[in-house]
């Protein structure tokens, strides 16, 4: 292994730092899933290469449950945005500002 | 020392991460995530988990990227390619993100992880399936029942009628 465990974190932090910066500056919907994507793979790549580094195979199992929790939050997150979609007819987070009932 | 390998996938996985949340497109964007999820992939089989790396492959680039893909094919067309965003609140959100990058890094670097390095041997994914189907196995059935409820909510969710007569109303 060439590769030091900071290298891996460091990356990792820089996927956080972006998914961050998408949720908290695009309006739209869509967008904002992308940034929950990255968040949740910074996530899954610190589980990872500290399951590498410990060394310890927990951490990849729970890196597996991760992704597939993942999959089921994102199939949830696009019908939520299709039906806002369908009430509003935009995917603009701000007018999403009503959504009751 | 990183070698070159880890440094073009890191290249790669950032510029995609951030081509992915800029571009005007939503299309090209979620291509971009593809690439991006893809090099996280790449990472996994650097640190030798070729299991996570291929869950990670089928799951993400496969079934999540084209889901999204789908969903961006159904918004109307002007959407798509429609940016509407506050230019004091994207420079608070760049400069947000350099924050957090320099603080969590310099915390990072300061700490005792920079020592840490290993020769151990790779982790068998055998012994991954094996504790999936013993001690893990209760999860694994939750997790089953978890992924079935999640799809069929979000199948009520996507065909209500009422939602439809709405808009038919306006």
């Amino acid at each position: 292994m060439t590769n030091a465990l900071i290298d891996f974190i460091l990356v990792s932090v820089a996927l956080l730092a972006i998914g961050i910066y998408g949720m908290a500056v695009k309006r739209n919907a869509i967008r904002m899933l992308f940034g929950i994507e990255m968040i949740i793979n910074s996530a899954n790549l610190n589980l990872v290469a500290f399951s590498r580094y410990i060394p310890n195979s927990q951490g990849q199992t729970l890196a597996l449950f991760s992704i597939a929790i993942a999959a089921a939050e994102v199939a949830v997150g696009l019908a939520l945005i299709i039906v806002a979609y369908r009430m509003y007819r935009n995917i603009d987070i701000a007018d999403f500002r009503s959504l009751k009932g | 020392m990183v070698d070159s390998v880890f440094l073009a996938l890191s290249v790669i996985t950032i510029g995609a991460a951030i081509v992915a949340l800029e571009v005007r497109s939503l299309i090209y964007g979620s291509i971009a995530l593809m690439i991006a999820l893809s090099g996280v992939a790449g990472f996994f089989l650097l640190l030798d988990a070729p299991f996570v790396a291929m869950f990670q492959l089928s799951v993400y680039v496969g079934s999540i990227a084209v889901l999204i893909l789908f969903t961006v094919m159904l918004v109307r067309r002007e959407l798509i390619f429609n940016k509407v965003e506050d230019k004091r609140r994207r420079y608070a959100g760049i400069g947000l993100m350099l924050a957090l990058m320099l603080g969590i890094g310099t915390i990072i670097i300061g700490s005792g992880l920079k020592s840490m390095d290993t020769n151990s041997p790779m982790i068998d994914y055998k012994k991954i399936g094996e504790d999936f189907l013993t001690y893990y196995s209760p999860a694994l059935i939750v997790m089953a029942l978890i992924l079935a409820s999640s799809i069929t909510g979000a199948m009520t969710l996507a065909r209500r009628e009422d939602v439809i007569d709405d808009q038919r109303a306006d």
